[in-house]
């Protein structure tokens, strides 16, 4: 692809990640961080992503992705109803339940 | 005379048989040793004497009942005392996968493996401590203490999988289940002077284990044996309906009696004797390989080209599908639930997930899942995570080739001997370092054997790792056992 891997070198090659994008990533792992564990993790995962430069060396134009590494695919089973597992034990392990439901906090939009 | 729990698992399923020992016996013997020896470990999270004591109790009686008509089905491991890794969900035991976020959870369910290992009447004795989710080469990364090498208490004894290999080094159960997703039970084993069996992916079904990375988890067995190990694999491994990535040819049989080296062609890769690694691991893998040519191996030097790439691609691949994993652990339907602090204006179930998430994971796993989130995330997915999958293409694609010209591998399991406690604690890459070569068997899902092949000038155990093709564990394990049974490193224990 022309101009792909020269897009792929431009990417990989700022590596040192922003207070911003650490603040992002954070925000979509759903993970809360102290002001100490952002500068922290900022420092270490800029380090473990220049690391990762490395693969820029590699002449991946005519790969296929490996999303697995089994010779199956589309494992099928009949459509028939099993035993799952009791409601009423599966409940029990929950911080708030109600009537069957799992209870949350309201979402606020 | 040496206690009952020096015995190795086929002397003792041996002395059961004939009636000269009980299970109930053998039971008592492991549960009170874990009570005197692991304060000092912290091999086990949980110790499960009831439940121990119930299943030695109905092992006795099938082995009697088997004594008095051998037409009963007996299994070889019936009465065996085993340590199960805290990663698989066990119905009635506390299972944390070493994490705070699970702590006081109790699975609904079993895992298909240890199931297997209940049918046959294993007797469980407790769940072992490992890294958090099996993120780590160490277990210092548990939230419920570091656990400590029976060889060299200061050390640790390798990851994730550092409890299952502690309590089967320190003599504490016969046996264990641990996984290993890119080293965890082969660098521990290697650690504590185990035999360790990290199985080809999908030979195990994977029901019922807490998930790290779905591409790469495998369950595998560590023993003080060869032979036992094998036992072990033999009573997992299988199809399994209820994981649809459970491959379905049948379990290969696995006969070591009167296994040969003889013809067996040996690869030596030469990527994997990279200058860095203690002396003493090279010099000791190397006089592995000349016993094994002495054996009948014939030793043909291999190339593996992609090697030095294994660890950015699993670096990108693993924690990408941990990055989805975890994110069912969010305080809604099991496990630690914080509140978040109730700002007005913020979505406050958004709070309690980031809360919850917050304060429950560790460190290691939070990075982990930052770097997935990261190598996803839009405009980085085709540069990091789509890269790392084509390369991922072709390390198998090595490893493939490798054994169209031999049989079996023959390398070092890590490049060092056990560590200090704490040594590598301020800085990851360097932790991370200590997989290269357990990592590109793991991202072609292949099956890969530790056992030990010598100890260095601290007495410490150094590991020798076979590695076969994917469902070649049968290859593996034969070439392991003579190599074991022509050499005494395996007899050595832990002052402990």
């Amino acid at each position: 692809m022309p101009g792909g891997r020269q897009r792929l070198d431009d990417i990989i090659r700022h590596m040192a990640l922003t207070q911003e994008e650490v603040e992002h990533i954070a925000a979509l792992a759903r993970l809360r961080l102290t002001d100490d564990e952002k500068a922290h993790f900022r420092e270490q995962l800029s380090a473990i992503l220049d690391h990762m430069a490395l693969l820029r060396r590699v002449d991946t134009s005519d790969i296929e992705p490996t999303a697995s590494v089994l010779p199956l695919r589309s494992v099928l089973r009949p459509d028939v109803v099993t035993p799952s597992l009791p409601p009423g034990e599966l409940l029990a392990l929950a911080p708030a339940a109600e009537a069957q439901m799992f209870r949350v906090p309201p979402v606020l939009e | 005379m040496d206690a009952l729990t020096d015995l190795t698992l086929h002397e003792a399923a041996a002395q059961l048989r004939a009636g000269q020992v009980s299970s109930a016996e053998l039971t008592e013997a492991c549960l009170a040793r874990i009570a005197a020896v692991d304060p000092r470990l912290n091999a086990f999270l949980a110790v499960t004497p009831e439940m121990a004591r119930a299943a030695a109790a109905a092992a006795d009686e099938r082995l009697a009942a088997w004594r008095r008509d051998p037409a009963v089905p007996l299994h070889p491991l019936a009465g065996m005392p085993l340590a199960i890794k805290d990663v698989l969900c066990v119905r009635g035991t506390p299972t944390t996968a070493g994490s705070r976020i699970l702590q006081g959870f109790q699975p609904p369910y079993t895992a298909t493996a240890v199931q297997r290992l209940l049918e046959a009447g294993v007797v469980v004795l407790g769940k072992t401590n490992c890294d958090e989710f099996a993120m780590g080469s160490s277990t210092e990364n548990s939230g419920y203490g570091p656990t400590r090498n029976p060889w060299d208490t200061s050390r640790v004894p390798g990851g994730s999988s550092g409890g299952s290999a502690a309590a089967v080094a320190a003599r504490l159960a016969f046996g264990a289940l641990g996984t290993d997703t890119g080293g965890s039970i082969r660098q521990p084993a290697s650690f504590c002077g185990l035999a360790g069996l990290k199985t080809s992916y999908g030979r195990v079904s994977r029901y019922g284990l807490i998930a790290f990375g779905s591409s790469l988890d495998t369950i595998g067995t560590l023993a003080r044996s060869v032979a036992d190990a094998a036992l072990i694999y033999s009573a997992i491994a299988g199809h399994d309906p209820l994981d649809a990535t459970s491959m379905p040819q049948p379990v290969a049989p696995v006969a070591l009696e009167g296994a040969s080296l003889q013809g067996l062609r040996l690869g030596v890769p030469r990527e994997y004797f990279i200058p860095g690694m203690q002396a003493e691991v090279e010099a000791a893998v190397r006089a592995a390989v000349s016993t094994l040519a002495g054996l009948g191996a014939e030793v043909v030097e291999i190339s593996l080209p992609h090697t030095e790439y294994a660890l950015p691609v699993y670096y990108l691949v693993a924690p990408a599908e941990a990055s989805a994993n975890l994110a069912r652990f969010d305080g809604v339907r099991y496990g630690l639930r914080l509140s978040g602090s109730g700002q007005v204006g913020l979505s406050s179930l958004w709070e309690q997930y980031e809360a919850t998430r917050g304060a429950g994971f560790g460190p290691e796993v939070k990075r982990r899942i930052m770097l997935g989130t990261y190598a996803l995330s839009a405009g980085y997915y085709d540069a990091y995570y789509g890269q790392a999958q084509k390369v991922r293409t072709l390390i198998k694609r090595d490893f493939d080739q490798a054994f169209q010209q031999v049989d079996v591998i023959a390398c070092p399991v890590a490049p060092t001997t056990a560590f200090a406690l704490g040594a590598k604690a301020g800085d990851p890459l360097s932790m991370y370092l200590e997989d290269v070569f357990t990592l590109p068997p793991s991202l072609a899902g292949i099956c890969g054997l530790s056992l030990p092949c010598g100890f260095d000038g601290q007495g410490l155990p150094i590991g020798l790792q076979l590695l076969g093709p994917a469902l070649g564990e049968d290859r593996v394990l034969r070439a392991g056992h003579v190599y074991e049974q022509a050499t005494e490193w395996h007899t050595r224990r832990p002052p402990l």
